[in-house]
């Protein structure tokens, strides 16, 4: 007898023939030597090395710089895959937006019983000082990394809004200039839609964000908080690509009513500032005190209207593990549509009704704390033994407000490069989308991680993830 | 009543200072029971970079030192009709839900100074009567003083050190009342006081929101709610958020402050 | 430009050069203690004191030797002024102001980062010493080259190409301020063998030999040797040379902005110095009282370009 598979892997059929949108790929691959593609992907490695590439490592004094494992084998998407997805993020982009205008004003979604005003009262990540801020153009997420997973055929789920600060923008340029670079037979044979433009966008839809004081072509800049940050990479390599200056909070100050930076003839005004700094460390004299990466006094400029700062501060309350569970119902308030994305059903165990199903099916959920992060206290009911699930039945019973409880997913599988040829390895999905004034653009692809271990279901980049090419096949 | 305010505060300083930063919050508004007739605000040794309204509808100045100042002179003068509405402000206005003034800050946090206090009260009372119990009780346990404590006391080092001024008076208040399940806020303003012009200093107090009235001010230190001598600039969350002046400053050397204050009725 | 960038720039290339000029020091030292062992620790100290290091050479090492000092100025990562650390300072500017450079630029100083890490990163046996040295010489070459090929002729060059001269200009007036006395006549014993191996020295560390001698007929002459590093514009180490290269630069600057300021009335002077001034005139006046001066005057410069350009505020 033979077993279903588990997962589904979207290259293979179950019985191993290819599936239509990796049919070229698989036959280019078939007449490939895997000792030669091995060989590439030493030299890949290289050249991400020679370009830096790399990410910064703490505590470990010898690791000092690593890369990210680039797998490249593409993960492809149909266009009518694309074209629902897309849409999709589109709708939940306007909805975030949406969302926090009104969160940061009336909270009519509080008064309409939609949303419960906990969920705002008790989160770290809502700011008392955007209250009332209009920010230019009325966008507060202008960039937006929604993660994705799939399970099935036609079975995509968010997993989660990455609306604060988004990174890994950079994989997947880079990856693609890599593919370009080794392959590029490849690219003539199967028709890809390009990601290049992404800086472009990123520009022009950080300028149609200008702040009312702004007068003639928009100064643009990108805020880091410098070369340790372990995404400094992405900091200057983002603002290379668009042309524009990169700033630390110490070359910036307040003057004439403005935030301008130090030049070289003096100092000159930012109009609109896509900054890479958590909203905590943005302004000592409104957020924390002791922060060394921000500009005082930004603050105070942002609310008088004279500059942009993108994402707005406070775009971390729309992303929230305790939001989450809300994203469908917030799409249906705002938009007036049903979510065309599927949330992961997510049990509030606040309620009666969720905290008895979650307690009769315990050895299947996941659970997590709702103000958890980082995996603390959370259980992972597949992998727990008796004993963890009695005595987590337990803490839950105690405090069911505390937690919520999702199902296992099955991520599907995409190939990657091994020394005996493809294998199967779980992947997820982060498009990125741009919003301004002028609506949302998402650029056809986005960074597929990877787990580059045997049957792990974690693809962060800190546990051993890799990436890899994501393929948008042309209509 | 007619009130006419001058209210001067110059900071020296024993080096130049490169680059600082102040906020102000020194404009008082027209509200319900007072009605600003003119007021201005000019700064000697440095100059206005951006003015706005903060999450609580305060007239905010953002100021930056000139280069190289050491000193600085931050000057309001401006002439405010007040009425006598026994205290009470009003309807709650703006997009601040209640909840928020129920969130302890950290100098406002209870500890068992505050819960022994709150738990010693009559709790036969309700609404106003318990609020006004709850100002006598503080006043008594924490008698006024203008002996100096530290700068910036939290209500509960406040109640261990036995004494207090308006501002410590205030965060005791408030974080009672928040304890006790009420939104309170601080409130920074002016007070003339009957027996002279030249003030010892600004004045601080708390406002508790009661169903039915909306904000009520509770001035801990005089006994009573705030009357026609009472003048509102700034309210927030605790002192930090209302603070006349607040900053920060790049450079060394040591800071002295003094501060002129005349208020007089016209 | 940020004034960041500038002032990152400026500081990639003297790191760039000044690991350079350690490897063509410690070339030049080698030389005399295999040559003269009589004289080698005199010259190991003599180059330790040229790169600022003796001080610090002596907080970790009790006695001067060969061995020690050459592994103390090429990767001792305690020693903040060791060619390793050098290549890593400027790796770090190249990484602040990397939108300032063409990818080429920042491969190119990456890359003699990761070649010297690696090349480095046991201690240095003698006979790897010469290729270890030309390394370093090569790589920084790489440097210069692909700046001087790939960037735009902007701002950001010209901060590029002060900071090269800057610490040339310095390292050359160093080495004639540690060897000053054996180029004076008081001590000067014509002819004899010592001397010709000592002027040669100052030219080995100056990478000066071949050029000297192809423009001076072989002549050994402490004047001449003198005038050659100090005055003579066809030499592209000469203190004369790479300050008409900063004037250049600071008058583009001055073009590009529109504006003529402070450091370049400083810098008009120290050139009229060179252009007005024998080499008579110097060793009437006191070689070592001119060079002295000079380095002053250049410590001067420095600090006023970088006022003037906002490298820091």
């Amino acid at each position: 007898m033979t077993e279903a598979p588990k997962y589904f892997d979207e290259m293979f059929w179950p019985d191993g023939t290819a599936r239509v949108p990796y049919a070229e790929y698989s036959d280019w691959f078939g007449t490939e030597d895997v000792r030669r593609l091995k060989r590439k992907s030493a030299q890949a490695e290289a050249l991400f090395r020679l370009t830096g590439i790399t990410f910064n490592v703490y505590g470990a004094e010898e690791a000092g710089e690593r890369l990210i494992p680039f797998d490249l084998v593409p993960r492809i998407i149909t266009a009518q895959e694309w074209t629902i997805l897309s849409r999709g993020i589109d709708q939940r982009v306007r909805a975030i937006n949406s969302f926090l205008h009104d969160i940061y004003h009336r909270q009519e979604i509080v008064r309409a019983g939609r949303l419960p005003a906990e969920m705002i009262a008790q989160n770290a990540a809502f700011l008392p000082q955007m209250i009332g801020v209009a920010p230019p153009g009325n966008i507060y997420t202008h960039i937006v990394g929604t993660d994705l997973v799939r399970t099935g055929e036609n079975e995509f789920f968010v997993l989660e809004d990455n609306a604060r600060t988004p990174s890994g923008v950079s994989y997947m340029l880079e990856n693609r200039e890599t593919m370009l670079h080794m392959f590029p037979e490849l690219f003539s044979k199967v028709k890809v839609r390009g990601v290049s433009q992404y800086p472009r966008s990123l520009r022009r839809a950080l300028s149609a964000s200008v702040p009312p004081k702004c007068e003639g072509p928009p100064t643009v800049a990108v805020l880091t908080p410098g070369i340790y940050n372990s995404a400094y990479y992405e900091h200057a390599f983002l603002a290379d690509q668009m042309g524009v200056e990169l700033v630390e909070g110490h070359d910036l100050r307040v003057v004439d009513g403005r935030v301008a930076m130090r030049t070289t003839q003096g100092y000159k005004a930012i109009d609109v500032l896509y900054r890479r700094v958590d909203d905590e460390f943005l302004d000592p004299m409104t957020f924390s005190p002791d922060s060394m990466l921000g500009v005082p006094g930004i603050m105070d400029v942002y609310r008088a209207g004279a500059i942009t700062i993108a994402n707005a501060p406070g775009t971390g309350i729309a992303d929230d593990k305790a939001i989450y569970s809300y994203m469908p119902d917030i799409v249906e308030f705002y938009t007036g549509e049903q979510a065309i994305l599927k949330n992961v059903p997510t049990h509030r165990c606040s309620e009666p009704d969720a905290l008895a199903y979650v307690l009769d099916n315990l050895a299947d959920l996941v659970v997590k704390e709702v103000h958890g992060s980082g995996g603390y206290g959370m259980l992972v009911g597949p992998a727990a033994s008796k004993k963890e699930l009695a005595a987590f039945r337990a803490k839950l019973m105690a405090a069911p407000e505390n937690y919520i409880a999702q199902p296992t997913l099955a991520l599907s599988t995409v190939p990657i490069l091994t020394n005996a040829g493809l294998a199967p390895r779980h992947v997820d999905l982060r498009p990125f989308a741009l919003a301004s004034p002028g609506g949302v653009e998402i650029i056809p692809g986005g960074l597929t991680r990877v787990a580059l271990k045997k049957g792990s279901l974690v693809v962060n980049s800190s546990q051993g993830g890799g990436t890899k090419d994501t393929w948008v096949l042309e209509d | 009543m007619h009130l006419k305010i001058s209210h001067t505060t110059v900071y020296d300083y024993s080096e130049p200072v490169p680059y600082a930063l102040q906020q102000l919050r020194l404009r008082p508004k027209s509200r319900a029971q007072q009605n600003v007739l003119s007021w201005k605000v000019e700064i000697e040794g440095g100059k206005l970079q951006a003015s706005f309204e903060d999450e609580h509808a305060n007239s905010v100045d953002l100021i930056s030192f000139d280069p190289g100042v050491r000193q600085i002179r931050v000057v309001s003068v401006g002439e405010v009709e007040v009425r006598d509405t026994g205290g009470v402000v009003g309807r709650h206005t703006g997009f601040v839900p209640l909840w928020l003034f129920q969130r302890h800050t950290p100098l406002t946090r209870p500890g068992k100074g505050v819960r022994d206090l709150v738990a010693a009260l009559d709790h036969t009372l309700a609404g106003l009567d318990a609020l006004h119990a709850l100002s006598r009780s503080i006043a008594e346990a924490v008698p006024y003083s203008t002996e100096q404590t530290s700068a910036e006391l939290s209500a509960e080092d406040a109640i261990a050190a036995g004494h207090g001024v308006c501002q410590d008076h205030a965060h005791i208040f408030i974080s009672a009342a928040r304890l006790m399940g009420t939104p309170a806020r601080y409130v920074s303003g002016y007070l003339m006081m009957n027996d002279r012009i030249a003030q010892t200093a600004s004045h601080a107090w708390a406002e508790a929101h009661v169903e039915g009235l909306g904000w009520v001010g509770f001035d801990v230190s005089n006994g009573i709610s705030p009357d026609a001598r009472y003048v509102r600039v700034a309210t927030g969350l605790d002192y930090l958020g209302a603070a006349p002046i607040s900053g920060m400053r790049f450079g060394k050397g040591a800071e002295n402050m003094l501060v002129k204050l005349h208020v007089e009725q016209q | 430009m940020l004034g960041k960038t500038a002032g990152g720039v400026f500081w990639m290339l003297r790191y760039m050069e000044r690991t350079e000029n350690t490897a063509r020091m410690i070339d030049a030292a080698l030389r005399i203690s295999l040559t003269r062992s009589s004289a080698a620790e005199s010259e190991w100290t003599s180059l330790l004191t040229t790169t600022g290091m003796l001080g610090a050479y002596y907080d970790r090492h009790s006695a001067v030797d060969g061995h020690k000092v050459i592994n103390f100025l090429l990767r001792d990562p305690t020693n903040a002024g060791s060619v390793m650390s050098g290549v890593e300072l400027a790796r770090t500017n190249a990484r602040m102001v990397r939108t300032a450079l063409t990818r080429e630029v920042w491969e190119a100083v990456n890359e003699c980062w990761m070649v010297l890490k690696d090349m480095l990163a046991r201690p240095v046996r003698e006979q790897d010493l010469p290729e270890i040295l030309q390394t370093i010489r090569q790589r920084s070459a790489f440097v210069r080259g692909s700046l001087h090929g790939t960037m735009v002729r902007n701002d950001i060059y010209d901060f590029a190409r002060m900071g090269t001269f800057f610490e040339r200009a310095d390292n050359v007036a160093r080495v004639l301020d540690v060897k000053y006395y054996i180029l004076l006549p008081s001590i000067m014993h014509v002819g004899s063998a010592s001397d010709n191996v000592q002027w040669e020295t100052i030219l080995r560390a100056t990478s000066s030999t071949r050029a000297y001698q192809t423009l001076h007929e072989g002549e050994f002459d402490s004047r001449k040797i003198a005038r050659f590093l100090i005055l003579d514009k066809r030499l592209p180490r000469s203190l004369a040379f790479c300050y008409g290269k900063i004037a250049d630069n600071l008058g583009y600057l001055a073009e590009d902005y529109g504006e003529r300021l402070e450091c370049h009335t400083m810098v008009d002077q120290i050139c009229n110095r060179f252009n007005t001034t024998s080499i008579d005139q110097i060793f009437e006046y006191g070689l070592h009282e001119f060079i002295t001066e000079f380095l002053i005057d250049s410590q001067r410069l420095g600090q006023q370009i970088e006022q003037d350009y906002r490298f820091i505020e």
